[in-house]
């Protein structure tokens, strides 16, 4: 299996900044950047906790973002690839006192053999044929969860996964350091994921999202790139169900739900699509707003529609391509 | 090297401060913090339950054993990694002292290794899980609810030996709450001679009763239904459109005809009986002044859900009474709340059993029209059922839960 990019030679690296990008992303970069190391610092456990949230959600936007903001697929199934991930975990670690490593290594694998299987059947349709057989397949995984009971334990989910530090036999407990794992695990799949953006792949993926036509008569085989797409996707999804299941301690199905996956598709339009920061960005804006809105009062839904609203109205293609004339 | 130092005996000034003044502030307001679902499906019956509890507060003008109570509200819409998002929240950002609330069986289960991990006390007054006191009970819970199967254990045998039912079928929603509360019902049931010929479950998200309605046998004695909310009204109304309504009893859970539904039915509901250790139509000089007070306040009937967090917060409240206010001691709270005996249940009298779950008495009820509106009168009364009905617990605790598939024959 080979994938032939011919422009491989002379890659348009300054591609993005010719675009022209006013100077306040890299600030805000590097603000953003502080904030997440230095924060658990001098804040208590619960805004470790949430910010732990924040770092693993990221996760998962980006891996929706190479799907969604790079090739132009548009999944609403995302959140199963990520369940099937936390399910495994579950199961393994409480049924069958699997080790840690078994653990991880066979919940990648479930969750990209299982993109690899549903790739087959998504990667022919676009548009919004791909957001129903997407939505569909994540439903019938969905459904699966909650009804495969002597696996998953139904409505009732799986408790009692052990933590991850302990899990792991690392050395250190408590949620800083599962933060700064997190962290670190956030910032490998970024570096992973923005050289693959980056790379003739990366780049043909992004000609597929312009003019599929186009890049067909070029001689580049689209739907083995929609394919990959897809399976990468799913793969870096499974990380951060991993991770979910071991910061969480427990899965149940509405990891898996719809909401969870429209939940994921508003953290990367809102955030900016097809820039990896924006997803990120998105991801640690609708967290913290859920939470912290709701701390105070009982109509928050109300209140994070119209952010959401008035976000969408003055950056319709999310806050991080802000003022640039095109995305990507 | 010199600033390093002085860095480090800063922080530990601020740190030794904060210790010492923790320690030397026990007269602030004792805190609870409490989670209901307030949005999505299950927002009408988390109301219920915040309902139940507001009321108490105001009556005792939010003050016990001389503390202030503070109450903080947190809704988890139902969905158990937010329930447990928001236990973080309370628990280590408020630092409550207490925890209340939940309505599903699939929060109360992803809450309990948290409350255990943090030796937060926790009061369950709804979730009503078997397993939640049974077999994966944890030290830190107590229950002053009910389990599924337990009104179903008495209602088993009642439908034998009173109502004199020989053949039942069963129909109830596909999830814990049906599998525990139909197996309750058949093992008492199927002890006593009686036979469970039909066993059909529902998917909880429901829409159309017609496919099950026309396989239910129409030659068994009686229909066992479990649905709660929006299924229970349509079950009842279809039940009665496919003719069943008359040539075949009905009886149920006492979610089916709970309060909370109860006033939306019509007559389709007549005559059906039902389990529960509540009614609001009980008629006891305790449960008269409740639902009065809570029919003033909030101008409607008060169902089970609230009932259920009234008596949970009178638990609570008497546990600090017994203390004097002296909460701060997780250990003791924890001991004073398994040993409180709050008094005036609108339901009756109320004991813990040593797994932290009620022994109380079930109420057999059947929907009747009394002054132009329905109720669910009390027609029996088996006083004092445990969890574990007349079995002995050790025996009890060796068989598997309930489910789908399994119920014990015994």
């Amino acid at each position: 299996m080979t994938i032939t990019v011919d422009n491989g030679s002379r890659r348009p690296l300054g591609l993005r900044k010719a675009v022209g990008s006013p100077g306040w992303r890299l600030p805000v970069l590097a603000v953003l950047a502080i904030a997440l190391v230095t924060g658990p610092l001098f804040l208590n456990s619960y805004w470790v906790g949430l910010l732990t949230q924040v770092v693993i959600l990221a996760i998962l936007a980006m891996s929706l973002d190479v799907l969604l903001g790079y090739t132009g697929l548009p999944s609403l199934g995302h959140a199963a690839f990520f369940g099937v991930a936390a399910y495994a975990v579950a199961v393994l670690s409480t049924a069958y006192r699997a080790d840690f490593w078994l653990c991880v290594l066979a919940a990648l694998f479930a969750g990209t053999v299982l993109a690899a299987i549903f790739g087959m059947i998504v990667s022919h349709v676009r548009d919004v044929y791909f957001l129903m057989i997407t939505l569909a397949l994540g439903m019938v995984l969905w459904g699966l969860s909650y009804r495969w009971i002597p696996v998953t334990g139904g409505d009732n989910g799986i408790s009692g996964i052990p933590n991850l530090m302990a899990h792991a036999g690392m050395p250190w407990t408590g949620p800083v350091a599962f933060y700064y794992l997190s962290l670190i695990v956030l910032l490998v799949c970024a570096g992973l994921l923005a050289l693959l953006v980056r790379s003739p792949f990366g780049l043909s993926l992004r000609g597929i999202r312009e003019n599929e036509h186009r890049m067909r008569s070029l001689g580049f085989n689209t739907w083995l790139h929609c394919y990959l797409s897809y399976v990468i996707a799913a793969a870096f999804a499974s990380v951060a169900g991993v991770m979910w299941a071991y910061y969480n301690g427990f899965v149940s199905p509405t990891y898996l739900e719809l909401t969870a996956s429209s939940e994921l598709f508003l953290m990367v339009t809102l955030g900016g699509p097809a820039t990896l920061v924006g997803p990120v960005l998105g991801a640690g804006i609708i967290v913290l707003l859920k939470n912290v809105i709701s701390a105070y009062t009982a109509r928050w839904l109300l209140i994070l529609g119209i952010v959401y609203i008035v976000a969408i109205l003055a950056a319709p293609k999310g806050i991080w391509n802000l003022g640039r004339r095109q995305s990507g | 090297m010199k600033r390093i130092r002085f860095t480090l005996a800063f922080l530990a000034l601020i740190l030794a401060a904060t210790v010492l003044l923790r320690g030397q502030t026990p007269a602030g307001p004792f805190k609870i913090g409490f989670i209901v679902p307030l949005s999505g499906p299950f927002a009408q019956n988390g109301r219920d339950i915040l309902n139940g509890f507001l009321l108490l507060l105001d009556e005792v003008g939010y003050r016990a054993g001389g503390r202030q109570i503070q109450l903080i509200v947190e809704d988890d819409e139902a969905i158990p990694a937010v329930t447990l998002t928001k236990a973080r929240k309370l628990v280590e950002a408020d630092r409550v002292h207490l925890l209340a609330g939940t309505l599903l069986a699939s929060s109360g289960y992803a809450l309990a290794p948290y409350v255990d991990a943090q030796q937060i006390p926790t009061v369950y007054p709804v979730v009503s899980s078997d397993d939640l006191t049974q077999r994966r009970r944890s030290k830190w819970i107590v229950r002053t609810g009910w389990t599924s199967s337990q009104p179903n254990h008495a209602f088993g045998e009642y439908a034998y030996r009173t109502l004199g039912y020989r053949t039942v079928a069963t129909i109830a929603l596909d999830y814990a709450f049906g599998w525990e509360s139909v197996g309750g019902f058949q093992r008492t049931f199927e002890a006593e001679g009686g036979r469970i010929v039909q066993r059909m479950w529902t998917p909880v998200s429901v829409h159309d009763f017609a496919p099950y309605l026309a396989q239910i046998s129409r030659d068994v004695d009686a229909v066992y239904a479990l649905f709660l909310g929006r299924t229970a009204l349509q079950f009842m109304r279809q039940y009665a459109e496919y003719g069943l309504r008359g040539r075949v009893p009905l009886i149920g859970s006492g979610t089916t005809t709970d309060e909370h539904v109860l006033p939306f039915m019509g007559d389709e509901a007549l005559g059906v009986v039902t389990s529960l250790q509540y009614s609001a139509a009980l008629d006891t000089p305790d449960n008269r002044r409740f639902t009065g007070a809570y029919r003033r306040r909030y101008n409607k009937l008060a169902s089970y859900y609230a009932e259920s967090m009234y008596t949970g917060g009178k638990w609570v409240l008497a546990a600090i009474e017994a203390l004097g206010g002296r909460v701060e001691d997780r250990t003791r709270f924890l001991e004073a709340l398994r040993a409180a005996q709050p008094t005036g249940l609108p339901r009756g009298l109320v004991t813990l059993d040593e797994y932290g779950s009620p022994i109380q008495s079930i109420y057999i009820r059947r929907v009747e029209r009394v002054n132009g509106e329905l109720q669910n009168t009390v027609i029996a009364t088996v006083p004092r059922v445990s969890q574990f009905w007349k079995f002995n617990p050790a025996d009890y605790l060796r068989q598997p839960l309930y489910s789908r598939r399994f119920v014990p024959t015994s």
